[in-house]
């Protein structure tokens, strides 16, 4: 077989400012996901029938619906309601939701696995549900579930590819943008899928490392 | 079964009359008049130049100007529905007089035959509504237009295109249609028969034409050798275009205008 890498070279810079747009996207969702995420997670637990209808609700309709339904219906859907997004804008607030549904079942999981006993210690000391719930429970909780949300940004990252969709010049947009100018399908693949790859594993150990150091005191107790 | 050999031998026979009837040249204008029937080469698969209608009917573009060239001729027309593919050998083997099948030109098709001067618009170009002011390429700055990845438009939009003008590139036609459509994007550069498409749902957002970025007009192709032929069609088209008719036509299958510089 034929590698025409070298066609590629010219591309160098598209390509990286490609894969920054995926890294920023990435980065700016799972900070927006993750408190969607803890926040919806709290309102399953909550004492009020409504709040858990709604942040069930929440959860059932995004991790029943295709991210590219919910993309879609964001972007081409809602200026039909009078709310235009740009697509930046839309793919952002896409990825978040979708990471948000799913990381609400994550930490509502980790939730589940706290003992009666920290509550009831928190309510000892005089807080309230509130305090307890963000001083005592939740990071133990997130830690419990760790490995698993981060298997989630994962994908967050990797489906941000379908933003390209809808023109956010994103990894994805770069390479097919590159191979519909040079006809290099395999090769322009090639590439972009080693970038996800390398951005996938970078992602991991940023995420252990961060890890480690968020749930340091745990290691402390040991 | 038959053997390789009477079989190849066979197919040489059946073919001889084919090739003996070719040599024999009659003036075609001359048969058409005596026989009072246009035989016309239309599609029948390429809306909004020529399909089926609900009524199993063709219906188009190229039927209607195929039916203004024959009333004008003072014949009764016949048409036959033809692929892209075999349109060609339709008119070689005289099976028809004319194809009038939204047919372009190139240096190779015009060694094969002939062609009239053009009768139907065929562009690719930028389209919007009345309210965005655009005329040309260098008006494209500051807009948005959208575009479908690595299309013929996205190609040569991207050489003429100003710096600081916005060209969104979607995936697919499809969506290409949607983000102008839900105003996601200003402008729109597609092929004129897509922007006809879109008009004729009446959509809130019309892509109306603003300029062309590529033109390949369809032409009327007839044999080689008949230049009495070429001269009467020629003569109905140039008449067709200023007398209004083909305007119609145009306005009708189109949704716009006839081009002023249709060439030919």
């Amino acid at each position: 077989m034929n590698l025409a890498l070298s066609d590629l070279t010219d591309n160098g810079g598209l390509f990286l400012r490609g894969a920054a747009l995926t890294i920023g996207l990435t980065m700016a969702a799972i900070v927006a996901g993750l408190v969607l995420g803890v926040l919806g997670a709290a309102g399953r637990r909550a004492q009020s029938r409504p709040v858990r209808w709604v942040a069930g609700a929440y959860v059932e309709l995004i991790r029943n619906t295709p991210f590219i339904i919910q993309l879609f219906f964001i972007f081409f859907g809602l200026p039909r309601l009078g709310l235009r997004l740009g697509s930046m804008e839309a793919a952002f607030i896409a990825m978040s939701i979708n990471l948000g549904g799913y990381a609400t079942e994550i930490i509502r999981a980790g939730l589940d696995s706290i003992g009666k006993g920290s509550w009831e210690a928190g309510f000892s000391l005089g807080l309230t549900r509130w305090q307890t719930f963000r001083l005592v429970v939740l990071v133990p909780a997130l830690q419990k579930v760790y490995p698993a949300l981060t298997s989630q940004f994962i994908i967050i990252l990797l489906g941000s590819s379908v933003v390209s969709q809808i023109a956010v010049e994103e990894l994805t947009y770069v390479g097919s943008y590159i191979q519909s100018r040079n006809f290099r399908a395999f090769e322009t693949t090639l590439v972009v899928a080693a970038l996800y790859l390398l951005l996938a594993v970078g992602f991991q150990q940023m995420f252990a490392a961060v890890g480690r150091r968020v749930f340091a005191y745990a290691e402390r107790q040991r | 079964m038959m053997s390789l050999k009477r079989l190849t031998l066979t197919g040489i026979l059946a073919a001889l009359p084919l090739l003996a009837g070719l040599p024999a040249q009659a003036d075609a204008l001359d048969d058409i008049m005596k026989t009072k029937v246009l035989r016309v080469a239309v599609p029948q698969d390429f809306p909004p130049f020529g399909s089926v209608g609900t009524d199993m009917q063709p219906r188009g573009y190229d039927i209607d100007a195929a039916a203004l060239i024959a009333k004008e001729m003072g014949v009764k027309l016949e048409l036959v529905p033809v692929s892209s593919a075999n349109r060609l050998p339709y008119l070689q083997t005289k099976k028809v007089d004319l194809i009038i099948s939204s047919l372009g030109k190139n240096p190779d098709r015009e060694k094969a035959i002939d062609f009239t001067v053009a009768y139907a618009p065929f562009y690719s170009g930028v389209f919007g509504p009345a309210s965005v002011k655009v005329s040309a390429a260098a008006d494209l700055a500051k807009k948005t237009v959208g575009v479908t990845r690595g299309a013929l438009e996205d190609l040569e939009l991207s050489k003429i295109v100003p710096a600081d003008a916005e060209v969104r590139r979607f995936e697919d036609n499809n969506t290409t249609i949607s983000a102008f459509l839900s105003g996601q994007v200003q402008l729109i550069a597609t092929g004129n028969v897509v922007a006809a498409a879109i008009l004729e749902k009446n959509p809130p957002n019309r892509p109306e034409p603003k300029f062309v970025i590529k033109d390949s007009p369809c032409f009327i192709g007839l044999n080689k050798e008949e230049p009495a032929l070429l001269a009467k069609v020629n003569a109905i088209i140039k008449k067709a275009r200023t007398d209004g008719s083909l305007e119609a036509v145009s306005k009708k299958w189109l949704g716009a205008p006839l081009p002023a510089d249709l060439p030919g």
